[in-house]
C-alpha cells in the first residue's frame, strides 16, 4: 500500500508539534508496511531550485538525516514543494509577516516557525494564493506518481489533497490536529472554516486526534458522523535522559508552559496559585511562554500581590523547556480547548507529574494524571496541592507516568491509520 | 444430610465529602450526608427492604427451616438508625423469627485485623455489643472484613471466644481440597472454618445476569442441579454474597428476586440438602482437616488477596497514616474522636485508591465515587491532615488538662487534712444513701462531679432510681456525658464486686458536698 502524504517537515528541521506528529506517524507506517510518497511545504529562499524537488533515499545524507532513521528511507519517498506555508498561521497573521519583511526586511514574532524561513518575495504575500498555489503543484504531483490513497493534514493542506483526488480519483483522508475553534475560541475566521469544511466534505474519511475534536467535526462541521474517527497521536521514544537541573531554592516549583492565550488558560493557573499561595507559601510559580494575554496576566499576578512567588519567564525553546522541566515539580495544562496537546507527555517523560484539563484530547488516554475541568479553580488547585504534599501520589505518577508515555506509540496509531486507509481503498 | 449456608455482607461505608486543602483547619465535618443518605435510601428501596421482606416471608412459608445469617457492619447500622430506620426494624423482624443468625465483624469494616490488634478486638467487641442491643443475639460466629484471613487473624478471632469464622475458598490454599467441609484453623484448630464455595457463589453474585455466560440464564432448577451433582459425601455448601446482590448488583428487572423466591422450594422438594446457619454447622459439624494460610486472603478480584485495598504507594501511605495515630487517639479517649477514626479505618476507602482497574476489573469502577484512585487518594489524605491537627490539639489539651488535675489533687490533699481535723471533732460518722443525693443542690452535683471519675460514675450508678440517675446526670458536661454513656453500653460486663465498691466510693464523695 501506498500513500500520498501532505505533510509538514521532516528531521532534522522540525519545529513544531504538527511536524512531530507527522514524522512520527510516518514512522509508524512504515513499520506496518505502508509506503510513503512525502510531500512537505519548503522555502528556503533558493531561487534555482526546481518547485517540485523529490529526495531519492540515495541522496540523503546520513550525518543529517542520522542512520537512526536510515531504514525507514527506503520506504519513503521524500518531496519538497518550495512554499512559504507554515502550520498554525491564520491569514492575518501571515498578511503581517509578509507584510512588515517587504517593507523592513525583517522578520517579526516570536513563534518558532518563523525562524526558518527566508522570505524571498517569489511567493504570494496572501496565504490563501499559497494554499492555491500549493494545491496547483499537488496536482502535477499526483499525475505523475503513483499511490493507493491520499492523507492531507490541517486545513492548508486539504485543498491540495483535494485536488490531488480530482486527479488520481484515488480517496482522501483529511487529519484534524486542530479546528478553528481551537485555534480562535469563537471568534473564527469564516475563510478558514469553509476550507476546512469543504476538505472535510470532499475526504472520504476524516481523522480526529481525539474525541473532543471528533465531536466539534461532527456537530460544528456537520460531518457525516460515520466517516469521522479518532486517532489519539503517540510520541516518539525519548533518546535522551531527563535533565538534571540544580535549583537554587528550597520552594517546589509548580509550572505553566505554552502559548498564554485564551485557548490555554493561563488564567485559571493564576487563579489557583492564589489559593494555594494562601495557604503555602512554600511554593513557586512558573508561567513560561508569551502571548496576547501575557500582558493581562502580569497584572493580574500583581493585582494579586503573588509576584514575590509567581514568575514569568518569557517564550522557552529547545533545551531552556527541558530546563525548565527539570525544575519542576508539578505541570499543569489547564487548557479551554485543546484538540491533543503533547506537553503533558514531555513532562511525564520528564518525570514530572501532571494536572490536565478535561477539555483536552490528551485526558481522554492518560491514566496516571490529575484530571479537573478546567474553570474549576478549586479542583485544580487542590490537585497541585496534592501533588505538592502527599509524597505517594508524585511517587506513582513518576513509576508509572513515564511508563504510560512510552507506551504510547505510534506503530499503534499508525496501524489504525492503516485500517483506515484500507476501510476507503 | 447436606446443608446449605446462605451468609450475606450488608455494609456501606461513610462516604467523604469533597474535601479541599483549603478546608483543612477550618471545616472538621468530613462525611458527604447527602450522599450518604441518599445512598442508604436508593439502596433501601431497592435491596434491603424488598430482600429482606422475601426473606421473612421464606422463613414463615417453610415454617423455619429457611434459615440464612448476616453480618452488618457497625458504620451500615449507624446510617439505617440514621437515615433509614424501618431497615433496622426489618432486620429485627428477621431477628425475631429464630432462624436467622447476625455475625461480628469489625465495627467499621476495616483491615485493622492486619495492622492492630488491640483496635480489632475493640472494634469487635464494640461491633458485636450492637448486634446484641439491636437484635438480641451475642454473635458466636465471626465473619472478617471482605472475608479477610489469614492463620494469624483466626488465632486472634478464636482467643476473642469466637467458635467459627467464615473465609474464602480460594484455590491457591485449598489445592485439591473441597470448600464444602468444615476445616479449622492451623494455629488453634478450635476455630472452625467455613470456605465460600467460590463457584456457586459468584454464580449469583457476579453471573447471573451476564448474558454472555454459557449457562446464561441461571434457573433455580438449574442451581439445584449443581447442588445435586456434588459429591454425597460433601456436606455444606456455603453461599457467601453480598447482600446488595439483591437488587442492586443485580437489578429487579434481572429476575434476580424471582430466583431467590423460587430457589428454596426447589432444594426442598428437590434435593437431600437443608438450610442451616453457621452456628448449627458448628456444632454439627466435625472439621474433616487444617487449612494452611500464611499471607492474607479475601474474596475480592481473581486473585483473592489484599491488593484491591492494599499494595500501591497511595493504599500504603494512607493506612499507614491512619494507624499512625492510634496511641494518641487512645491518650484522648474522646468518643466522637473515636468513632470518627473508625470510620476513616473503613476498607472501602482504600478501595477507591486502587489502581487495579486501570488494567482490568470495571467492578472497582462501578463503586467507586471518585474519577480516579488519584482523587480519592488527595481528598483522603485532606481530611486526614484536618483530623491529624484536631488530634494534636487535643493531646495539647488532655496534656494541660493533667497538670490542671495534679495540681487540683495537691489542693484536695491540704482540704482533706483540714477536714479530717474537723471529723474528729465533729464525729459524725451517718451512713448516707442515694436519696440524700437528692437533696443536694445542681451546684453541687457539679462541684461533687468534678471530682468523681466517669467510669466510676457509671457503675456507682448500676440499678439507681431513675429520679435520682437523672438529677446527677443532667450535671453532666455533653463530652462526659457521650463518655458515660459508651461505658454503660457495656454495663452488662460489669463486676458486681466493682459495683459495691464504686457505689461506696461515690457516696463517701457525696457526703462531702452534703
Amino acid at each position: 500500500m501506498k500513500v500520498l502524504m501532505f505533510g509538514w517537515e521532516f528531521p532534522p528541521h522540525i519545529t513544531g508539534g504538527l511536524g512531530t506528529a507527522c514524522f512520527g506517524l510516518t514512522k509508524g507506517l512504515m513499520h506496518n508496511d505502508v509506503e510513503v510518497l512525502f510531500v512537505v511545504p519548503k522555502a528556503y529562499g533558493d531561487e534555482n531550485q526546481e518547485a517540485v524537488k523529490l529526495i531519492n533515499a540515495s541522496d540523503i545524507e546520513i550525518d543529517i538525516r542520522s542512520h537512526f532513521y536510515k531504514d525507514y528511507w527506503n520506504k519513503l519517498q521524500y518531496i519538497e514543494v518550495d512554499s512559504n506555508i507554515v502550520p498554525y498561521t491564520t491569514p492575518e497573521e501571515y498578511f503581517n509577516i509578509m507584510e512588515t519583511y517587504e517593507r523592513t526586511g525583517e522578520v517579526k514574532g516570536e513563534s518558532i516557525f518563523f525562524r526558518k524561513f527566508n522570505f524571498s518575495g517569489k511567493y504570494g504575500t496572501k496565504l490563501i494564493e499559497e494554499v492555491e498555489r500549493y494545491a496547483l503543484i499537488a496536482r502535477k504531483i499526483a499525475s505523475s506518481y503513483e499511490f493507493d490513497v491520499i492523507h492531507a493534514h490541517d486545513w492548508l493542506t486539504y485543498f491540495a489533497g483535494v485536488e490531488a483526488k480530482k486527479v488520481s480519483g484515488k480517496p482522501l483522508v483529511v487529519h484534524m490536529h486542530a479546528t478553528e475553534f481551537d485555534r480562535s475560541g469563537e471568534n473564527i475566521n469564516q475563510m478558514v472554516y469553509d476550507r476546512e469544511r469543504a476538505g472535510m466534505e470532499a475526504a472520504d474519511r476524516v481523522i480526529s486526534v481525539s474525541n473532543l475534536t471528533r465531536d466539534i467535526v461532527i456537530n460544528r462541521y456537520g460531518i457525516n458522523e460515520n466517516k469521522v474517527l479518532t486517532v489519539h497521536n503517540a510520541v516518539e521514544p525519548m533518546q535522551k535522559k531527563p535533565v538534571r537541573e540544580k535549583k537554587f531554592f528550597k520552594e517546589k516549583v509548580v509550572t505553566f508552559l505554552g502559548r498564554v492565550t485564551f485557548q490555554k488558560g493561563p488564567e485559571y493557573f493564576i487563579e489557583a496559585a492564589y489559593k494555594i499561595l494562601q495557604r503555602d507559601r512554600n511554593v513557586r510559580f512558573v508561567m513560561a511562554g508569551s502571548g496576547d494575554m501575557l500582558n493581562k496576566m502580569i497584572k493580574r499576578v500583581a493585582e494579586l500581590n503573588i509576584a514575590t512567588k509567581f514568575h514569568f519567564t518569557g517564550f522557552l525553546q529547545g533545551s531552556d523547556v527541558d530546563k525548565m522541566f527539570a525544575l519542576s515539580d508539578v505541570y499543569v495544562m489547564p487548557s479551554v480547548s485543546e484538540p491533543f496537546g503533547i506537553s503533558p507527555l514531555e513532562a511525564m517523560r520528564s518525570n514530572v507529574p501532571v494536572v490536565i484539563s478535561k477539555q483536552s484530547g490528551v485526558a481522554e488516554i492518560l491514566k496516571h494524571a490529575l484530571k479537573v475541568d478546567f474553570w474549576d479553580i478549586d479542583a485544580l488547585a487542590n490537585s497541585i496541592y496534592g501533588l505538592l504534599h502527599y509524597n505517594a501520589i508524585s511517587k506513582m505518577f513518576k513509576t508509572y507516568g513515564r511508563q504510560e508515555v512510552d507506551n504510547l506509540k505510534w506503530d499503534n496509531a499508525a496501524l489504525k491509520v492503516k485500517k483506515v486507509y484500507q476501510s476507503v481503498i | 444430610m447436606r446443608s446449605v449456608c446462605f451468609y450475606f455482607q450488608v455494609h456501606q461505608p461513610y462516604r467523604l465529602k469533597t474535601y479541599r486543602f483549603f478546608d483543612i483547619g477550618k471545616d472538621h465535618y468530613y462525611f458527604d450526608d447527602f450522599q450518604n443518605r441518599s445512598l442508604a435510601r436508593r439502596i433501601a428501596d431497592k435491596c434491603y427492604l424488598p430482600a429482606n421482606q422475601i426473606m421473612l416471608d421464606l422463613i414463615k412459608k417453610y415454617d423455619g427451616k429457611f434459615k440464612i445469617s448476616y453480618s452488618i457492619s457497625g458504620c451500615a447500622l449507624d446510617q439505617f438508625e440514621q437515615y433509614v430506620p424501618e431497615v433496622i426494624e426489618s432486620f429485627k423482624r428477621l431477628a425475631e423469627t429464630g432462624c436467622v443468625e447476625f455475625l461480628a465483624e469489625t465495627y467499621a469494616h476495616s483491615l485493622s485485623a492486619l495492622k492492630s490488634k488491640k483496635e480489632f478486638v475493640k472494634q469487635v467487641k464494640y461491633q458485636s455489643e450492637k448486634i446484641y442491643e439491636l437484635f438480641g443475639q451475642k454473635p458466636t460466629t465471626f465473619r472478617n472484613t471482605e472475608l479477610i484471613y489469614s492463620d494469624e487473624i483466626g488465632k486472634m478471632v478464636a482467643d476473642m471466644g469466637y467458635k467459627t469464622m467464615l473465609t474464602e475458598g480460594a484455590k491457591h490454599i485449598l489445592g485439591w481440597k473441597s470448600p464444602n467441609y468444615m476445616y479449622c484453623n492451623a494455629i488453634n484448630p478450635k476455630l472452625k472454618l467455613l470456605l465460600k464455595n467460590f463457584r456457586l457463589s459468584d454464580d449469583i453474585a457476579f453471573r447471573f445476569s451476564q448474558s454472555s455466560w454459557s449457562e446464561f440464564p441461571l434457573t433455580s432448577e438449574k442451581f439445584t442441579h449443581w447442588l445435586n451433582s456434588i459429591d454425597p459425601e460433601e456436606e455444606v455448601v456455603n453461599l457467601f454474597l453480598d447482600y446488595e446482590t439483591f437488587g442492586e448488583h443485580q437489578w429487579e428487572e434481572t429476575g434476580i428476586f424471582e430466583f431467590l423466591k423460587a430457589l428454596p422450594e426447589q432444594i426442598f422438594n428437590y434435593s437431600d440438602y437443608t438450610f442451616n446457619t453457621p452456628k448449627e454447622l458448628a456444632e454439627s459439624l466435625q472439621p474433616v482437616g487444617t487449612i494452611n494460610v500464611p499471607y492474607p486472603i479475601s474474596w475480592a478480584d481473581e486473585e483473592r488477596d489484599l491488593t484491591a485495598w492494599l499494595g500501591n504507594d497511595l493504599q500504603d501511605e494512607a493506612f499507614h497514616k491512619i494507624y499512625e495515630i492510634e496511641e494518641k487517639i487512645k491518650q484522648i479517649d474522646d468518643f466522637e474522636i473515636w468513632k470518627e477514626w473508625r470510620y476513616l479505618q473503613t476498607s472501602d476507602h482504600f478501595y477507591y485508591m486502587c489502581t487495579k482497574w486501570f488494567s482490568d476489573g470495571d467492578v472497582h469502577k462501578y463503586f467507586n465515587p471518585y474519577g480516579s484512585p488519584y482523587e480519592a487518594f488527595i481528598n483522603y489524605m485532606n481530611v486526614l491532615s484536618d483530623f491529624m491537627i484536631r488530634i494534636e490539639e487535643k493531646i495539647e489539651h488532655v496534656r494541660s488538662g493533667e497538670t490542671d488535675r495534679k495540681e487540683n489533687a495537691k489542693l484536695k490533699l491540704h482540704k482533706k487534712v483540714e477536714k479530717n481535723s474537723l471529723k474528729k471533732t465533729n464525729t459524725k460518722t451517718k451512713e448516707i444513701s442515694f436519696t440524700d443525693v437528692n437533696a443536694l443542690s445542681n451546684a453541687k452535683i457539679k462541684q461533687l462531679l468534678k471530682s468523681v471519675d466517669i467510669e466510676d460514675l457509671a457503675y456507682a450508678l448500676v440499678n439507681v432510681k431513675k429520679e435520682i440517675k437523672n438529677q446527677i446526670l443532667k450535671n453532666l458536661g455533653k463530652r462526659a456525658m457521650v463518655k458515660y454513656e459508651a461505658i454503660v453500653l457495656e454495663s452488662d460486663n460489669f463486676k458486681k464486686a466493682d459495683i459495691i465498691k464504686r457505689k461506696k466510693a461515690f457516696l463517701k464523695e457525696c457526703k462531702k458536698h452534703l
